[in-house]
């Protein structure tokens, strides 16, 4: 083990432990937020995957929660599965049926591919209200369980946001090693510039599918912890504005940096559950602050980090550069204008 | 999502399935009744077409507004619908105040094109377009968040009547009971859109304006003031999404969630007429409100919404470019 740890990895393991620890002393509603930023963070994670490093503009993450959330809670309430089992269930529909959207993908890009992850949006949306027999319509299915996993009772407030919180750990790793992997490589090479890729012999069709699916399953995951998180769901959540927040949230983030999700999903649920004692306002104060932001810095919070540490280490070259001048100069002598 | 629309007449007590099927070029000889609900059946035909016309006019307007700036700025506005939404809104909010009705119109007015063409333009976009297509994308996603909260919050969260310039009430036409309303909205947004295209067509500063969207870097180099056409298009964008709220208001009323319902239309109508072609978005446009409102009577009110949604991706996925479009070269 002479290899340096991966700085990266190591925020995630440093993060877990604070994060295990630090909300014990929250009340329920405290948790509850905690837990819906960990849940999002992971929706975000898989729309990064999509986005930031695959450069495809989707506009059906809130529509993959959706489906994620409404399959889990199906499957426990009306089935009577267990959660784990549900869960898997859940990111493999997503995962499937994000093959199956993946396909215009390959078609189109950009903003026609916006336009057809929001037509998808659209239409799961409209399914999950007007089909009652199976989703329960506007008034959406109540009474999902929180399980009990190998003897510990996850009903409580602390012990599922540990749960969740495990769950994002695991997921995170599982991100982290696909985007260091090959994939993750042919992910970015694609994005970069498709044609050259296509040269190096990267199969850009498996790959744009395989960019939509997984971050589709992260999706679908993020709703299967969504349903018993909130024990009950209903199709509002899921509709077209979700898949816009989400899009902000990675945007607002950082596109295509690792812990962008993270950042931004705080920013996107945690910042308004803080601002709720503003009353209506908060989704106005919120809007703006996205505004102001994707105009001063397009990279992302994140991005607003790296330009001030470039500008700070361009600052101190400059301080070094001028305290050397006088020497430089003594050496060159005084008319090195003319000389030249 | 939805607007409210009366839902069509039932004829007989029968619910009608599928007229469409039945409804042959000419009236097969049959019992007297058949030929009652065909009539019936053509009556009502007839004022959806009509209904579906003035929709499909209004989203006409928005989705020419909304291609003529992506041509010439590369934006994608994803405020569209809001624009739509907000005059009828500001001109009421003006009139809340105490100010009279006609100036309340002006201000309205004259507030939305100064704030939403001028503003738009100079202190989002400009600033934003060198980020490229998606940060400006995202940044008029968070401005259509905020103006529909800000009317929500700042105005009022219920529907309101808004002032109509004509007057209620039907005219029979072809046998068949048409509202008035509807076809002033058809007359007056056609007349708008035509104005446009001779402007567009025939007058020096249009056919710059046409230059500065088909190659802007062409269009410097012949010294065309790329910007201030730029300024223009965003200008026209706010009128016609002007006339589009003080059309529409008067039959839909005046909430601050209507943008979202035309923003998406309008979004549809563009992509299927073709991204890059004004008489593709006025195509578009009466496509798509036909559809929509052939749809919710004949196919099925709850999932109204998503018959244009599914013309919009086979198109996408059959001819990318647009029924009238063209297509956009690759380069390598």
């Amino acid at each position: 083990m002479t290899r340096k740890l991966n700085p990266t990895l190591l925020i995630v393991l440093l993060a877990f432990p604070i994060l295990w620890f630090a909300p014990a002393g929250l009340k329920s509603y405290g948790l509850y937020v905690v837990a819906l930023w960990l849940v999002m963070s992971i929706a975000a994670m898989g729309l990064n995957l999509t986005l930031g490093y695959a450069g495809l503009t989707s506009l059906a993450q809130g529509a993959f929660l959706g489906i994620g959330a409404y399959a889990t809670a199906i499957l426990t309430v009306k089935a009577g599965w267990s959660l784990p089992a549900s869960f898997l269930v859940s990111t493999g529909l997503s995962f499937a049926v994000g093959i199956v959207l993946g396909f215009p993908a390959l078609r189109v890009k950009h903003h026609y591919l916006a336009f057809v992850t929001l037509a998808f949006s659209v239409v799961v949306f409209l399914v999950a209200r007007n089909e009652e027999w199976l989703t329960g319509g506007v008034f959406g299915l109540a009474n999902i369980p929180r399980p009990v996993l190998f003897g510990i009772d996850l009903g409580g407030g602390l012990a599922f946001y540990r749960f969740v919180l495990c769950v994002t750990l695991v997921l995170t790793l599982v991100m982290w090693w696909l985007l260091h992997s090959p994939w993750g490589r042919a992910f970015l090479a694609i994005r970069e510039n498709a044609l050259r890729a296509a040269s190096l012999g990267i199969d850009i069709r498996a790959y744009t599918l395989l960019a939509f699916a997984i971050g589709s399953a992260f999706g679908g995951a993020a709703g299967s912890l969504y349903a018993p998180l909130v024990e009950f769901i209903d199709p509002a959540p899921f509709a077209l504005s979700a898949s816009f927040v989400l899009l902000l949230t990675v945007v607002a983030g950082g596109a295509g940096s690792f812990f962008g999700p993270f950042v931004g999903a705080f920013f996107s649920y945690m910042l308004p559950e803080l601002l709720r004692a503003t009353g209506g306002w908060y989704l106005i104060i919120y809007a703006a602050v996205v505004l102001v932001l994707v105009m001063v810095s397009p990279t992302g919070l994140l991005g607003l980090i790296d330009r001030w540490r470039d500008h700070r280490s361009q600052r101190r070259a400059a301080t070094i550069r001028a305290a050397a001048r006088p020497t430089l100069g003594a050496r060159q002598g005084p008319q090195q204008g003319s000389a030249s | 999502m939805e607007l409210p629309r009366p839902r069509p007449r039932r004829i007989l007590g029968q619910p009608l399935t599928l007229p469409m099927l039945r409804m042959g070029p000419f009236p097969l000889p049959g019992r007297e009744r058949e030929k009652n609900i065909r009539n019936a059946d053509m009556d009502q035909f007839l004022q959806l077409i009509v209904a579906g016309l003035a929709t499909g006019a209004i989203y006409a307007l928005a989705a020419i507004g909304f291609t003529l700036v992506w041509q010439t700025s590369q934006t994608i506005n994803f405020a569209q619908g809001e624009f739509v939404m907000l005059p009828a809104i500001l001109v009421l909010a003006a009139s809340h105040v105490g100010l009279p009705m006609w100036l309340a119109f002006v201000v309205g007015t004259v507030g939305f094109v100064l704030l939403f063409g001028f503003g738009f333009k100079r202190f989002l976009v400009e600033p934003m377009q060198r980020h490229g297509v998606l940060p400006l994308a995202i940044a008029t996603m968070a401005l259509s968040v905020l103006i529909k909260e800000a009317a929500k919050n700042g105005f009022s969260a219920e529907a309101q009547q808004f002032p109509s310039l004509v007057p209620e009430g039907t005219l029979s036409m072809l046998g068949a009971a048409v509202s008035v309303r509807d076809l002033a909205i058809f007359v007056v947004a056609v007349a708008a859109i035509l104005g446009l295209q001779a402007f567009i067509t025939h007058t020096r500063t249009g056919r710059t304006m046409q230059a500065t969207a088909q190659n802007p870097t062409v269009a410097r180099i012949l010294g065309v003031p790329v910007q201030r056409m730029i300024l223009l298009t965003f200008l026209i964008n706010a009128a016609l999404a002007l006339v589009a709220s003080y059309l529409i208001s008067p039959v839909y009323l005046a909430k601050f969630s209507n943008g979202e319902h035309i923003g998406l239309a309008a979004f549809i109508a563009a992509i299927v007429g073709g991204f890059n072609q004004i008489r593709g978005a006025l195509a578009g446009g009466f496509l798509i409100g036909l559809i929509d409102n052939l749809a919710a009577a004949y196919v099925s009110s709850a999932y109204r919404t998503a018959v244009p949604l599914v013309v919009l991706v086979v198109v996408i996925l059959v001819k990318p470019e647009g029924l009238l479009g063209r297509k956009e070269e690759r380069t390598v």
